[in-house]
């Protein structure tokens, strides 16, 4: 009964927390708006983006400002002086944009296709890179970190670490390149680029999934490899090879459950991001997801499609971080979120 | 060695589907291979498909292939020719008077009030299917009263079930001019139209109102009905011809006539895509064409893929013949009167990165590929006689170049009204034309273009009416005429009009200082500070200072617009074939500052202002050239712009891709080109061969590496724990 009632009451004080957290999203988000905006005015003017979107040739003054009053940009920035009260800072460019992206409506972008329908079906697309980069980069960069604290002072440690060092001071860039030079165009072995949303996605996804995941290898696996030695200097490591167990069952069972806080700091608060996509894989592998559509949106100065990308951005990591708060309490119970 | 074989088994799963076709790195669905297919890429997805407001090359590739206008032109025939396309004829000017009586031909442009193009199209021509012609058997148009209901399963055009189509007629062509005034539409040229076509503007008020006043009722919905409202300017005659009313006389007018602006839309589908449940799905005119022409578009997503298939409905034209044979090569007209199109369905991919693009042209995964500097060293040599063509590994290929100059022009203009580099004095020309002679754009074509272009010799682009060649083209200011080909002056003639502007030796004499200009360009990446390096470099041949003004892309159009930039690069691509659509960027009337125009440089002679007038309704004829030349002179004395390059377009084919004919004017050209499926299939193959060997040595390479690990794990496992720990301390 007594137990009943301590579980109930961390369920309450979770939800609590849960929500004096999104109460603390709002003026996160808000700021995060507010710098958007400015930073995106700074060097588009409405007239800019007016401009950009009916082409450079035989564009007439006309035209620009009829193409600012349907998209409601014909208003103040921020502040507008020729209203009263409160009408100051609502009938502004700035508040009418901003407002209902909190309820998430995203409303149309500058060519007229609705943001959010768009948002969802690049999603997957995103998705399906992200996705398998993120898990099988995290079983593997884990299981090498391992292996290397395994094999500490031998010359599996020494290469690893310098394999580490090697792969993290390459440019993403150049493995995309150098794996579409020598796995599609010289072996033939997956298509160069390109994308389907059909049964044959697995060999459009097999080249951007190596790359992802081997790119990353060298940072993150260097970094688990210092958690994992750090754990591996602890009391309860010397207390279980006292007990006689076998050094794989220490490492794999003791070291790797007690360090997880730092793995999960770092890999939970990523989870909500992988809808955003790539930006340089999703480009160069033709991938049809978000993180191209936020490129096409700067180069095009569609503001609609950048206020609504950043936001969901900045709406995912604050998630993600809720999320990673969360996780904490899951691995380790001496944890409480007040 | 548990996670090992984990990731050989994801890998070998994940490469499954590829080894159901020989080529495992074939991009393409299984059902897509070896059809009849042309494969394209785009980089760049199209914003508008609604021919009303479509104005950029990547939108007309698609639209010219859908929407029919009533000309188009010739495919083969050089210089450019119109000929009709859904025209029976070619309409004929007739002019008229206030009066409204008909005048001859060769009367005065004075006295021209108006002109009338009276325009027949050809009977039995039909839409493409489509779910907006779509009736039920008591004649209703199914589609036309969409309830939430009805649309609970639609997400793309192709989900309605039902399709109709009806013939073409002389209504949806006014339809379409219609709209160019439509108050929720943003048509690119209603501003210039509105200037030619008879009550064009005052259409669009009327419009507005009946807008607004439909906003308030809310009664019809968003359909405006434009056959209620008459426009003076376009008016049906009778079911298969239609008239075209123009203020004055505008003989440049029959060109849009060839553009996607003046295509026929039906009133069936503006009423069909205006119903607010569509535009909510995203499914509008401006996204789903409806059409007469070869193709249609039946998948549209830009993101991925946009797909062309031939229309079941088309009319039925036919690959051109004529008496121009013995000009052209003679694989170019063996086709000459067979049924258009060749290709059933053009697969449009989106491929944004010019890496991946060019890799599979060459496997063969593109059937034609543009040609970007860094592989222009791989795909073109340039021969002793300085010809263009592809290198020994395009060539074994079968892959072959098509070059053709582009009707564009790309410059450096000064602005007129600054104070140093501006003005009509003689001192400023003269500063102006020591520059133009020191600005060595032979070096600039050799450097930057890969030799893609030709020197301008003044602003009207090869090809075009008015463009001279050979000594009589050349520009006395800038080159003298030796062994028969244009050589540039002496930068010593440059210093000594330099000095005779003023700034010897590139000092002002007035203040004694060193003389500095400035190059106002968009602010740019790394790869084009070389090219600015280049241009500071050709000013200090004159001892002149060149500052780098650079900044953002429309901070730079306002410096334009305002008139505060100095010397600046600018381009223009023409419209249509005619030297009016050059000299026009230089009539004073029509400048930036003040007017908005297209005249960039600001510059207004009066003496050249007149000629335009002049020559700009003139048809090509010997006293419209001879006006032309005079206005030439003017300008090359004048020089107001550098007269910078024309470019050459190089594009590379395979060897299965046929019937092609570079057209920079005309766009709708997909319908007379040919594939050989089969030819293409057995290259492909040949070429794309898996190489098992890597993957082969990756293994083995695996396995020897770690035999010494699992030594080591079994010595570990045996050994004790205490001097495990010892070891830690070592690399701690």
């Amino acid at each position: 009964m007594e137990q009943e009632l301590v579980i109930q009451r961390n369920e309450v004080r979770l939800v609590n927390y849960i929500i004096r957290r999104m109460l603390y999203a709002i003026p996160i988000l808000i700021g995060v708006n507010l710098i958007t905006f400015t930073l995106f005015f700074v060097v588009n003017t409405p007239d800019d983006m007016a401009r950009m979107h009916l082409g450079i040739k035989r564009v007439t003054p006309e035209a620009i400002l009829k193409w600012k009053q349907e998209r409601g940009y014909d208003k103040s920035l921020i502040y507008n002086s020729a209203e009263n009260g409160a009408d100051k800072f609502t009938n502004t460019i700035f508040f009418e944009k901003s407002t209902s992206m909190f309820v998430f409506e995203f409303g149309r972008a500058d060519d007229g296709r609705d943001i959010a329908h768009e948002i969802k079906t690049r999603m997957l697309p995103s998705l399906a890179i992200a996705l398998p980069v993120f898990i099988l980069g995290l079983v593997s960069y884990i299981t090498f970190a391992l292996i290397m604290v395994f094999f500490r002072a031998t010359y599996i440690d020494l290469w690893g670490v310098v394999l580490c060092v090697a792969i993290m001071s390459i440019s993403l860039l150049f493995y995309v390149i150098g794996g579409q030079f020598l796995i599609s165009k010289l072996w033939h072995l997956v298509p160069i680029s390109g994308f389907s949303g059909g049964l044959d996605i697995g060999k459009f996804l097999v080249l951007p999934v190596i790359i992802g995941v081997f790119s990353g290898s060298g940072a993150s696996a260097r970094w688990y490899r210092t958690i994992f030695l750090e754990e591996m200097g602890k009391d309860y490591v010397r207390t279980a090879r006292a007990k006689g167990l076998s050094e794989s069952i220490v490492l794999f069972r003791h070291v790797l459950g007690n360090a997880l806080i730092p793995i999960l700091t770092g890999a939970v608060v990523l989870i909500p991001s992988l809808f955003m996509g790539s930006l340089i894989l999703e480009s160069f592998f033709g991938i049809p997801g978000l993180g191209s559509y936020t490129i096409d949106a700067i180069s095009s100065q569609d503001f609609a499609i950048v206020r609504a990308m950043v936001f969901l951005g900045s709406f995912f990591y604050i998630i993600g971080l809720i999320l990673t708060d969360i996780s904490y309490t899951l691995v380790d119970p001496r944890i409480r979120l007040e | 060695m548990k996670v090992l074989f984990t990731y050989v088994l994801v890998f070998s799963i994940a490469l499954l589907p590829a080894c159901s076709s020989d080529s495992w790195n074939n991009p393409y669905p299984p059902s897509a291979e070896n059809g009849n297919i042309l494969y394209s890429a785009f980089a760049e997805r199209p914003k508008h498909l609604d021919p009303v407001q479509s104005y950029s090359s990547n939108e007309i590739l698609f639209t010219a292939q859908i929407y029919e206008p009533p000309l188009q032109f010739h495919y083969l025939k050089r210089p450019y020719k119109l000929v009709p396309l859904s025209a029976s004829e070619m309409p004929v000017a007739q002019y008229f008077n206030s009066n409204g009586e008909k005048l001859p031909e060769d009367v005065d442009n004075k006295e021209i009030s108006y002109t009338i193009y009276e325009i027949s199209i050809k009977p039995g021509v039909r839409f493409q299917p489509h779910p907006a012609f779509a009736k039920n058997e008591r004649e209703e148009f199914i589609y036309h009263n969409l309830s939430a209901e009805d649309l609970a399963e639609i997400y793309e055009i192709k989900d309605f079930p039902y399709t109709g189509t009806r013939e073409l007629t002389a209504k949806d062509y006014v339809y379409e001019i219609k709209r160019l005034a439509h108050p929720r539409l943003h048509s690119p040229i209603f501003g210039l139209m509105s200037d030619y076509i008879v009550g064009l503007k005052e259409y669009s008020d009327t419009l507005k109102s009946a807008a607004n006043l439909q906003t308030e009722t809310a009664s019809t919905g968003a359909y405006l009905d434009l056959n209620n409202y008459p426009l003076e300017g376009a008016q049906v005659i009778d079911s298969h011809t239609y008239r075209i009313k123009i203020k004055g006389k505008y003989p440049q007018f029959m060109y849009w006539l060839a553009m996607p602006f003046f295509a026929p839309i039906p009133w069936e589908a503006d009423r069909f895509y205006t119903q607010q449940g569509l535009v909510e799905k995203n499914i509008t005119l401006d996204w789903y064409p409806v059409g007469t022409g070869p193709y249609m578009l039946t998948d549209n997503n830009p993101n991925l893929i946009m797909v062309l298939e031939k229309n079941p409905n088309f009319h039925g034209e036919t690959y051109p013949v004529g008496d121009y044979k013995n000009n052209l090569k003679s694989d170019l007209f063996k086709d000459a009167g067979e049924p258009l199109p060749f290709i059933d369905k053009i697969m449009f991919y989106r491929d944004k990165e010019s890496i991946p693009r060019w890799n599979k042209f060459l496997q063969g995964y593109y059937d034609a590929s543009g040609i970007g500097s860094d592989s222009f060293d791989q795909a073109v040599q340039i021969t002793g006689q300085g010809e263009a063509t592809v290198t020994k590994e395009m060539s074994a290929k079968g892959i072959r170049l098509e070059e053709a100059i582009a009707t564009s022009t790309y410059y450096v203009g000064f602005n007129m009204l600054d104070p140093k580099v501006g003005g009509l004095t003689e001192s400023s020309r003269k500063l102006r034309q020591a520059i133009s002679i020191a600005v060595d754009y032979e070096e600039f074509i050799s450097i930057f273009a890969n030799g893609r272009g030709i020197p301008a010799q003044g602003p009207i682009a090869p090809g075009i009416f008015g463009h001279k060649y050979g000594k009589e083209g050349v520009n006395p200011i800038v080159y003298n005429w030796k062994n028969n080909r244009p050589s540039r002056k002496s930068i010593e003639t440059a210093r000594g009009l330099l000095a005779e502007a003023g700034y010897p030796n590139g000092i002002d004499i007035k203040t004694n200082a060193p003389l500095v200009l400035y190059f106002d360009v968009t602010a740019r990446g790394p790869e084009d500070k070389s090219k600015l390096d280049w241009m500071s470099k050709q000013f200090q041949k004159l001892n002149i200072q060149l500052v780098i003004r650079s900044t953002d892309y429309n901070r730079f159009q306002d410096k334009i617009r305002q008139g505060n930039a100095q010397i600046f690069e600018w381009g223009w691509n023409a419209d249509y074939p005619d030297p009016e659509n050059f000299l026009f960027l230089l009539h004073g009337p029509q400048r930036k500052v003040g007017s908005d125009g297209e005249n960039a440089a600001n510059y207004d002679n009066p003496e050249y202002n007149v000629l335009f007038e002049q020559m700009k309704n003139m048809k090509d004829s010997f006293e419209r050239q001879e006006i032309i030349d005079q206005m030439l002179r003017i300008l090359r004395k004048d020089s107001p712009w550098i007269w910078g390059y024309h470019p050459k377009d190089y594009a590379l084919y395979h060897e299965w891709y046929t019937n092609v004919k570079p057209n920079k004017m005309s766009h709708n050209n997909l319908k007379y080109h040919r594939i050989d499926s089969n030819m293409r299939e057995e290259k492909r193959l040949h070429w794309n061969k898996p190489v098992l060997w890597p993957l082969a040595v990756f293994l083995i390479v695996l396995i020897v590496g770690l035999i010494p690990a699992i030594v080591i794990y079994r010595k570990k496992e045996r050994g004790a724990g205490i001097s495990n720990s010892e070891k830690r301390g070592k690399i701690g």
